[in-house]
C-alpha cells in the first residue's frame, strides 16, 4: 500500500509543469536525431555509399602489354616479351627481414637492393606487392619456385616487357623505362596509369606514340574486410593492349646502315621522295635499348654517357653539321631562281681569292681554272661559290633554304630533333647582335659558318630537289597522311617493273606545293649531280653505281669544325694526321635512280674526312641495297601498307 | 479522493492481463524480434552465439517483464531503498571481485551469469529517489537536508561505476537520478550551481580520465584528427549510416558491418548495423517504437494517482529516452563515443534484465494506476 500524505493536489501539478518541460525538451532532441538521419542517409547518402565502396573494394592494378612496332614489312622492332618476374606482398610474409635473407642467398640480391625494396615497402600500403625482381632468369625463377613452399608471402609471376630485337633501330625507336615523377607532372596520359611494372617511353617513337602504345591497365578488384584481407574477386579486367604500330622503316636496310656505320661515329638517312616515308634512319654509335626496360645499371649508363661517340645520341635528327659543300645545290637554285648569275658564267679559280684583304681558299689548292655553273657543281669548286654567294646574298639564300626544309623540325613529335640554324643579317643580329659581314655570306656560300643542319634535313632537301622542286611532307609512321588521294593513285594505275613512267602526271594531279619559279633551275642541279658522280673528276665519282637503273646522283661535303692555320695549309696536313676531335665531317647527298628517281639519301660521318672518301662509299652501298629493294616495297605498297 | 485500498485485493489475474498496455507490449516485442534479426546479420547471416543466446535473454526477461508488473502494487514502492542498497552493495563487490574485461571491472561472476550491477543501478537509482520524494512534501524539497541526501544517493553509485571505469553507465545512471530529483521541483538555482560546480571540476575529472577516454573526447571534436585510430569508430559510423540511404543494403547486406569495419556491431553499434541495412525507414521505424514506448511510459504516469508512481514513470521515460538518444547520438557522430548501449536491441544480459525489469515496473504502476494515492 502506497501512502501519499506529502502534497496532494499540488505535489501533482509540481511534477507534471516540471514534466512538460522534459517532454518539450525530448522533442529538440528527437528531431535533432530525425535531422541527422535526414542528412547522413538522404542528404549525403551519395557520398558515404562512395565512401564505404571505398572501403570495400581494393583494385590491383597492372601494366597492359606496350603496343607492338613493326618495319613496312611487318617485322617486329619492338614488341613484348614473357619475363619472370618475383613479387612480395609484405602483409603475407612472416617475417620480411628473414625473407629478404633467405632470398638473398637464392638470388643475386645485393644489400642496396634490399635497403631500396624495404623504404619502397615502408612508403605503401602492406598489401600492396613490391617487385623484388622484374626480369628473372628461367634458372632463378625455377629456383624460386622450388624453394616457394618456405618462402611465405612470396609470388612468381609471368608477366610481359618490352623487348627490342634490333639495335639498329635503337634511336629512332627509342626506349621505355620505368615512370618517373617528372613523367608523371608533365603527361596527361599517364594520370592513373602509375601501376607496378609500368613502362614509359623515354625518347624516339616510343616517346612519341606513347600515349597509344600504353594501352590501359587492368586490374582486378576485390572486396576486402577491414583488415584488408581479400575475400572475394569482384571483377577483372585485362586492360587493353596498346595499339600496334606499322613505320616506314625497312629492317633490312636499317641493318645494314648500322653495319656499314660500326665502327664510325654518323648516320644515314633514306627518304622516299614522294611520299615522304622514311626508309632507313640510322645512327652510330648504337646502343642496346633493353638494358632501359628493367633499369639500367650505374656501370652501363656511365658507359653510355662517357662514351666519345654519344651513342644515346640520334645523330640523324639531332646531330647539328654545317652542311659544307652539299648546300652548294641550294645555293645553285637560289641564284639560278633569283636570276643573279647566268649558269654559262665563267670563274676562274686560283685556289682562292682576295675579298677586303682576307683569303679565301678553295678545297683545292691548286685551284679548278676556269669552271662554268655545272662544273663547279660537279668538282665542288669552292672559289665559283664564293663569287655566287656574294652576288645573291645571304639573305636570298636564307630564303631558299628555309623553303626547302631546313632551320625547322622534320618530323612530328619527336622532342630530341633539333632545328638546326638557317643564319642570315637578321638571324646575326638577334642572337649575337651583331652585323653581318661580307665575309660571312662567302662563308655560307660553301655551307661553313654559321649554318646547322640535321642529317634529316639535308636528306629533305635532297629528296625535294629530286622529285623536281615539290615540297613533301616526311612521314614515319604509315598511318599519318602523306598525301591525300595518293594511295588510291598508286593502286589504282598499273604497276610493272617496266613502267617507269610510274609517275607521270602524278605530280601535277597531286596539288604538291611547288617550291621553284622555274623547273628548269631544278633540273639543272639535277644534271650537276649527276656528273658529280658519274663523270670523271666528279667529287664522287669513285663511289658511283654503273648498273643499268642503279645509277645515281649526289653532292659531296666537308664541313670543317675548326679554320686551317695559314701554316697548316702550308704543310698539307692531311686530315688523317690530325687528332680525331679536329677532324672534318663527312657528308654526302644523293638521289637514286637518276632516271626516274624515287629516294633521296644522306650520309653524315663525323670526323670522317672528306665525303668523297667516307661518306660517299657508305651511300652507295646502302643505294645498292635499297633499289633492290624497291620491286619488295612496291609490292608491299600495292598488297596494302596498313594491313 | 479515493479511500485507500479499495479495490487492491479486488484485482483479478484477469483484470490485471486486461489492464497491460498493448501499444507498450507491442513496441517492445516488435524491438525484440528486430533486434533478434539484426543480431542474426551481425553474426554474419548465421545462427550463431550472439543470436541464440540473444534468442534466450530477450524471451527470459521479457517474461520477467509480465512477473514484474503483476508482483502487488506495494511492493516495488515497499522494496526500492532495499533494491538500491542491494545493487549498491553489489557494486562495491565489483570494485573488489569484479571480472576485468578490456580495461574495465565491471561484472560480477554470479556463476549462472556475469552480472554488471551498474546496468541495476540505473533502474535501482530511480527507485529509491522516487520513493524518497513521495515521502516528504513539496515544501521540503528545497532545504538544504533534503537537498543533500539525495545527492549522496546519486553520487555513490556514479562514482563507483566511474571508478570503473565506465563513463557511459555512470552517466546514464545520474541522468535517471537527476531527471528525479528535477520533477521533485528541486529550484532551478540548485542545477544552474551543480552545473557551475561541474563545469569548474571538469579540468580536474578530465586529468583523471584514462588516456583513450581523453582522446574519444578530443576525437569527437575533430574525428579528422586520427582517422584510423580513435577517430575510426566515429567515421566508420558514419559511413555505414550513410551509405545505408533511403532503402538500406538490404538484409544481410551491410558491407561495412560484414567486412567488419564497424567496431563493437553487437552491443554499441547495432543501429547502425540496422540503419546500414535497412536505410532511413528501418532508422525511422526504430526511432518511433521507441518513442512509442516513451510516449506509453508517460501516459501510464500521467494515469497513476500516486506520486511514487508519477516519479517512477516520468523519470523511466526520460531515463529511457536518454538511454536512446545518447546511444543515437553517439552512433550518429553527434556525441562523444561513450560506450552505451541501445535498449533491448545491443547484445547484453544486464543490460536487458535492467529494461525489462524498469518497464515491468512501470507496467505495473499502470496496472494498480488507480490506487494509493494520497
Amino acid at each position: 500500500m502506497i501512502r501519499d500524505r506529502t502534497g496532494g493536489e499540488s505535489k501533482i501539478r509540481l511534477i507534471s509543469r516540471r514534466m512538460f518541460v522534459i517532454s518539450a525538451a525530448k522533442t529538440v532532441v528527437v528531431l535533432g536525431i530525425v535531422g541527422r538521419l535526414i542528412s547522413l542517409q538522404i542528404n549525403e547518402s551519395k557520398k558515404y555509399k562512395t565512401l564505404s565502396d571505398k572501403n570495400r573494394f581494393r583494385e590491383w592494378k597492372f601494366a597492359p602489354p606496350r603496343g607492338i612496332i613493326k618495319d613496312y614489312f611487318g617485322n617486329e622492332i619492338a614488341s613484348n616479351k614473357q619475363v619472370y618476374q618475383l613479387h612480395v606482398i609484405p602483409e603475407n610474409t612472416e617475417n620480411i627481414n628473414s625473407l629478404f635473407f633467405r632470398l638473398k642467398t637464392i638470388l643475386n640480391l645485393s644489400d642496396k637492393d634490399i635497403f631500396r625494396l624495404k623504404r619502397k615497402i615502408a612508403s605503401q600500403k602492406p598489401w600492396d606487392p613490391v617487385i623484388v625482381s622484374d626480369n628473372l632468369t628461367w634458372s632463378e625463377f625455377s629456383r624460386i619456385n622450388l624453394f616457394l613452399h618456405e618462402l611465405q608471402g612470396v609470388e612468381p609471376t609471368i608477366s610481359v616487357a618490352r623487348v627490342y630485337h634490333q639495335e639498329s633501330f635503337s634511336h629512332v625507336i627509342g626506349y621505355v623505362s620505368q615512370i618517373s615523377k617528372k613523367d608523371l607532372q608533365n603527361k596527361e596520359y599517364l594520370k592513373n596509369m602509375n601501376v607496378v611494372g609500368m613502362r614509359v617511353g623515354k625518347t624516339g617513337l616510343e616517346n612519341k606514340l606513347d600515349p597509344e602504345m600504353v594501352g590501359s591497365i587492368g586490374y582486378k578488384r576485390y572486396e576486402v574486410n577491414a583488415f584488408g584481407k581479400r575475400i572475394k574477386e569482384i571483377s577483372i579486367s585485362q586492360g587493353e593492349s596498346g595499339k600496334t604500330f606499322k613505320t616506314t622503316l625497312d629492317l633490312e636496310l636499317q641493318k645494314l646502315s648500322t653495319k656499314l656505320l660500326k665502327d664510325k661515329t654518323g648516320s644515314v638517312c633514306v627518304m622516299d621522295i614522294y611520299k615522304g616515308d622514311i626508309v632507313i634512319m640510322a645512327s652510330s654509335p648504337t646502343f642496346d635499348p633493353n638494358k632501359f626496360v628493367h633499369g639500367i645499371s650505374q656501370k652501363d649508363w656511365k658507359q653510355l654517357t662517357q662514351h666519345r661517340g654519344k651513342p644515346l645520341v640520334n645523330k640523324a635528327m639531332s646531330g647539328l653539321y654545317p652542311p659544307g659543300s652539299t648546300i652548294k645545290t641550294l645555293v645553285t637554285i637560289s641564284a639560278l631562281e633569283n636570276d643573279v648569275v647566268n649558269p654559262k658564267m665563267v670563274q676562274q679559280c686560283k685556289g682562292h681569292i682576295e675579298l677586303y684583304g682576307e683569303k679565301f681558299h678553295c678545297w683545292k689548292k691548286k685551284g679548278h681554272g676556269f669552271v662554268d655553273m655545272k662544273e663547279a657543281i660537279k668538282q665542288s669548286c669552292d672559289v665559283y661559290f664564293y663569287e655566287v654567294a656574294r652576288r645573291l646574298g645571304v639573305d636570298r639564300l636564307s630564303e631558299t633554304a628555309k623553303k626547302f626544309g631546313l632551320g625547322k623540325k622534320v618530323l612530328e613529335g619527336f622532342l630530341e630533333e633539333k632545328q638546326g640554324v638557317v643564319p642570315n643579317t637578321k638571324w646575326k643580329k638577334i642572337n649575337i647582335g651583331k652585323n653581318w659581314y661580307l665575309g660571312e655570306t662567302l662563308h655560307s656560300g660553301i655551307g661553313q659558318g654559321y649554318w646547322q643542319t640535321t642529317p634529316l634535313q639535308l636528306c629533305l632537301v635532297m629528296a625535294q630537289i629530286a622529285n623536281g622542286g615539290y615540297q613533301i611532307k616526311p612521314r614515319i609512321i604509315l598511318r599519318d597522311k602523306s598525301f591525300e588521294g595518293l594511295e588510291e593513285f598508286i593502286r589504282n594505275k598499273e604497276t610493272s617493273r617496266e613502267n617507269l613512267n610510274l609517275l607521270d602526271g602524278f605530280i601535277p594531279r597531286l596539288k604538291y606545293k611547288t617550291l621553284f619559279k622555274n623547273q628548269e633551275n631544278i633540273n639543272f642541279v639535277k644534271e650537276a649531280l649527276f656528273r658529280a658522280t658519274n663523270e670523271p673528276r666528279g667529287t664522287s665519282y669513285r663511289s658511283r653505281l654503273t648498273k643499268k637503273g642503279f645509277i645515281f646522283a649526289g653532292k659531296t661535303g666537308t664541313s670543317q669544325i675548326r679554320k686551317f692555320t695559314a701554316l697548316q695549309r702550308e704543310l698539307e696536313i692531311k686530315n688523317v694526321d690530325l687528332p680525331y676531335e679536329q677532324r672534318d665531317h663527312a657528308l654526302f647527298i644523293a638521289f637514286a635512280p637518276y632516271h626516274d628517281p624515287r629516294y633521296a639519301i644522306s650520309v653524315v660521318i663525323e670526323h670522317g674526312g672528306s665525303g668523297s672518301g667516307s661518306a660517299a662509299p657508305i651511300a652507295k652501298q646502302v643505294i645498292k641495297k635499297l633499289l633492290e629493294r624497291h620491286s619488295l616495297r612496291e609490292a608491299q605498297q600495292i598488297k596494302g601498307e596498313s594491313a | 479522493m479515493f479511500k485507500p485500498g479499495a479495490i487492491v485485493s479486488r484485482l483479478t489475474f484477469r483484470d490485471k492481463v486486461f489492464s497491460l498496455d498493448i501499444i507498450l507490449i507491442v513496441s517492445i516485442l516488435l524491438l525484440g524480434i528486430i533486434s533478434c534479426f539484426a543480431m542474426y546479420s551481425t553474426d554474419g547471416g548465421e545462427f550463431a552465439y550472439h543470436t541464440k543466446s540473444h534468442i534466450v535473454r530477450f524471451f527470459i526477461f521479457f517474461l520477467l517483464f509480465f512477473v514484474v508488473s503483476f508482483f502487488s502494487s506495494s511492493f516495488w514502492y515497499n522494496s526500492s531503498t532495499i533494491f538500491y542498497l542491494a545493487v549498491l552493495t553489489l557494486l562495491i563487490l565489483v570494485k573488489y571481485f569484479g571480472l576485468t574485461s578490456s580495461g574495465s571491472q565491471r561484472w560480477l561472476n554470479l556463476y549462472l551469469l556475469n552480472l554488471q550491477p551498474s546496468e541495476l543501478m540505473k533502474i535501482g537509482l530511480i527507485l529509491f529517489l522516487a520513493k524518497y520524494y513521495h515521502k516528504i512534501s513539496s515544501t521540503d524539497v528545497n532545504r538544504l537536508k533534503y537537498l543533500l541526501q539525495p545527492l549522496i544517493a546519486l553520487l555513490a553509485p556514479v562514482l563507483l561505476v566511474v571508478m570503473q571505469p565506465d563513463l557511459g553507465t555512470a552517466v546514464l545512471i545520474a541522468a535517471g537520478g537527476i531527471a528525479v530529483i528535477w520533477l521533485a521541483g528541486v529550484k532551478m538555482q540548485f542545477f544552474a550551481y551543480l552545473g557551475i560546480i561541474f563545469l569548474s571540476i571538469t579540468p580536474v575529472i578530465i586529468s583523471f580520465l584514462k588516456p583513450y577516454q581523453k582522446s574519444r573526447i578530443l576525437t569527437f571534436l575533430d574525428p579528422s584528427r586520427d582517422p584510423l585510430g580513435a577517430g575510426y569508430q566515429i567515421t566508420q559510423s558514419k559511413i555505414a549510416i550513410g551509405s545505408g540511404g533511403l532503402f538500406g543494403k538490404g538484409f544481410l547486406n551491410g558491407s561495412q558491418s560484414y567486412l567488419d569495419y564497424l567496431p563493437e556491431k553487437h552491443t554499441d553499434f547495432i543501429f547502425t548495423l540496422f540503419s546500414e541495412e535497412f536505410g532511413f525507414f528501418g532508422s525511422m521505424l526504430i526511432l518511433i517504437l521507441y518513442m512509442l514506448i516513451t510516449w506509453r511510459i508517460v501516459s501510464i504516469g500521467n494515469m497513476a494517482r500516486s506520486s511514487f508512481g508519477k516519479f517512477y514513470c516520468y523519470s523511466f521515460a526520460t531515463a529511457f529516452f536518454i538511454y536512446v538518444v545518447v546511444n543515437m547520438g553517439m552512433v550518429l557522430g553527434l556525441i562523444p563515443i561513450v560506450g552505451a548501449p541501445l535498449p533491448i536491441l545491443s547484445y547484453g544480459g544486464s543490460s536487458m534484465m535492467a529494461i525489462m525489469l524498469g518497464l515491468g515496473i512501470a507496467m505495473n504502476c499502470g496496472i494498480y494506476k488507480d490506487q494509493a494515492t494520497g
